[in-house]
């Protein structure tokens, strides 16, 4: 740290305390300022990047949201402030609170089953053997690994009205009107497909945590549990859940994130069709600014979608540091 | 007896069930890009791809400037890998290592931005891109995909530096080193697997993304991956072999990183530790 060509003289011990106490050997003011520049120097680059990278585009957002830019002032580069029209227009408008009701709606349910299937398939890997585990591991890490794009694409073609293999297992279990289904013709046979991706998706991630997590509870609780006269369901209730429950409650809220935001496999499954019955809000934002070239309205709608998704955000931090307190 | 013997059994039977739901997309992908196209249009499914043929893999790859997008995907998300982690090493040694005002702060920050709704946000990218005159330009592109993942890369590298006893750095110290040889002698080394995982899940978001890419390089020069993929069924209708033999293409690098990375990263860990 500091300048020094010779091997201290004294050995590690004289070094430990030196470094603990800071005071050990005579270090020169500007070495010292030096030193508590050091973390802001090394932290910069990270920061600048933050700022330009993420600050400016959202800041960027907002400053659209308030302008009048449709195609016209795009192509003319010209600055149109229409104060706060955009978000007059889209609080005002039906389209964006039944948007915003689907969304809620389509978040909801998927991360209720998400949940709920994912904490069932991490209970289930907590008890099978090992061979089996290990299977069932592989499957669900294979289903996590796949990108979006790939899986959307895959599931379009289970979902295929021709030649689609799911209309074919339908029409062999005798539910004949299927043999010729368009998963997309329809609002919530479209929503259907999207949520069995998304789930079948997400539901790795949380398993598989799941798990990881109740491999830490110590098998002492649940002897101590089963002394007590608990049976299976008691010890779950009384060990098993109160240990995971921090876990899930985190988890929850990142799904409702992630979920909230799942504009890729939306978009890619119909565009949110038919007839924009399937936008959520990323794709609602999406379609009416840059489809349509309502720019400015698009960031409105950006803008308050973010508001929305800052305050999910920051209820979920404050139960992730809560829980960390003490490891920051 | 009976009832003990269907305890034992439901699990496997439902892990078997659940095995399949989750492996058959995958499978599927697979197995139409190697059939034949007689076998994917037939009335009853080919469940098993006897006759294969790589002749859907010659169609996606022969699609116009597909070497183009296998360049520019690895171009922009190596590079933002390569950025990022250079980048997040220097901030995750300060936050794992050193103690000044603010740090708690700068860790909530990056928390924060690991969550930034980059899907809403496009319109404001684009924005600034165009205002820039770089639309078509794989810079800004590798920029944001950077930025995409920094957060993500220092929070996860403070754990893996802070895991790396103090002791090792100090006794290094003691033999002569500087804190920087220190850090690149010692730390560096044990990092390896915590670079690797972090690498990994930021080249994966690299590599996925999409609307981001789809909104500024409408030009097919600055195109990725992703953007060829979804373009397929538009190109070539139902063409369903070669649209699963390009999933299958754009999946397989993710696929054999995450299934082997994940588990050496978590076991060079260990053995780093034990060395040490």
């Amino acid at each position: 740290m500091t300048v020094q060509t010779e091997r201290p003289p004294s050995g590690p011990a004289d070094v430990r305390k030196a470094d603990g106490g800071g005071t050990g050997r005579p270090r020169t003011r500007a070495a010292a300022r030096a030193g508590a520049l050091a973390p802001y120097l090394l932290l910069l680059p990270a920061c600048a990047a933050t700022v330009l990278l993420l600050g400016w585009p959202l800041l960027k957002d907002i400053l659209l949201s308030f302008q009048n830019l449709n195609m016209g002032q795009l192509i003319q580069h010209v600055t149109e402030w229409n104060g706060v029209d955009n978000y007059k227009e889209t609080l005002g408008s039906e389209d964006f609170w039944r948007v915003t009701l689907r969304s809620i709606l389509f978040t909801a349910v998927n991360v209720v089953l998400i949940m709920l299937l994912g904490t069932l398939v991490g209970l289930l890997l907590a008890r099978l053997g090992k061979r089996m585990r290990f299977t069932l591991l592989f499957g669900l890490v294979l289903a996590w690994a796949m990108p979006i794009v790939a899986a959307t694409t895959v599931y379009k073609w289970l979902f295929a009205q021709r030649f689609g293999v799911v209309n074919w297992v339908l029409d062999k279990l005798g539910w004949h009107s299927m043999a010729d289904y368009s998963w997309t013709s329809s609002q919530m046979s479209t929503f259907f497909v999207v949520t069995l991706l998304i789930v079948w998706m997400s539901i790795p991630f949380v398993a598989i945590n799941l798990y990881a997590a109740t491999t830490t509870i110590s098998k002492e609780l649940y002897e101590a549990a089963s002394l007590d006269g608990a049976g299976a369901w008691r010890s779950f209730t009384t060990v098993t859940m109160p240990f995971l429950r921090p876990f899930l409650y985190a988890t929850t809220f990142l799904e409702i994130i992630w979920v909230f935001k799942a504009f890729v496999q939306v978009y890619l499954i119909n565009e949110g069709g038919p007839d924009r019955l399937t936008e959520i809000l990323p794709v609602y934002a999406y379609v009416e600014g840059v489809g349509n070239q309502h720019y400015g309205m698009g960031a409105a709608i950006a803008a308050l979608t973010i508001l929305l998704l800052i305050g999910l955000t920051a209820y979920y931090l404050r139960i992730v540091l809560k829980q960390e307190e003490d490891e920051l | 007896m009976k009832r003990s013997l269907f305890g034992r059994l439901w699990p496997n039977a439902t892990a078997v069930v659940l095995f399949i739901g989750f492996v058959f997309p995958v499978y599927w992908m697979f197995a139409t890009a190697l059939k034949p196209t007689g076998d994917i249009l037939s009335e009853d499914p080919v469940w098993i791809p006897t006759n294969i043929t790589f002749e859907h893999f010659r169609t996606a790859t022969d699609v116009d400037h597909f070497w183009t997008y296998v360049t520019n995907s690895l171009t922009v998300t190596i590079l933002a890998v390569v950025f990022s982690l250079v980048i997040a090493l220097a901030g995750s040694f300060a936050l794992a290592r050193m103690r000044f005002k603010g740090r708690r702060g700068f860790i909530i920050g990056f928390m924060l931005a690991q969550m930034a709704p980059w899907e809403v946000m496009i319109i404001a990218m684009y924005m600034i891109v165009r205002d820039a005159s770089m639309l078509n330009s794989l810079v800004p592109l590798t920029l944001f995909y950077m930025m995409m993942i920094l957060p993500f890369t220092i929070l996860t590298l403070r754990g893996f530096v802070a895991a790396v006893p103090k002791e090792l750095e100090e006794s290094a110290m003691v033999d002569g080193c500087t804190r920087a040889e220190a850090f690149r002698r010692v730390i560096l080394p044990l990092l390896a697997p915590g670079l690797m995982s972090t690498s990994l899940f930021g080249f994966i978001t690299a590599w996925n993304e999409f609307a981001l890419v789809l909104v500024l390089n409408k030009d097919a020069e600055a195109q990725t991956l992703p953007l060829w993929l979804s373009s397929f069924q538009t190109q070539f209708g139902d063409d369903w072999g070669a649209t699963m033999a390009a999933s299958s293409l754009f999946a397989i690098p993710i696929l054999v990183l995450f299934v082997f990375l994940q588990r050496k990263a978590v076991s060079g860990l260990t053995a780093g530790a034990v060395k040490g």
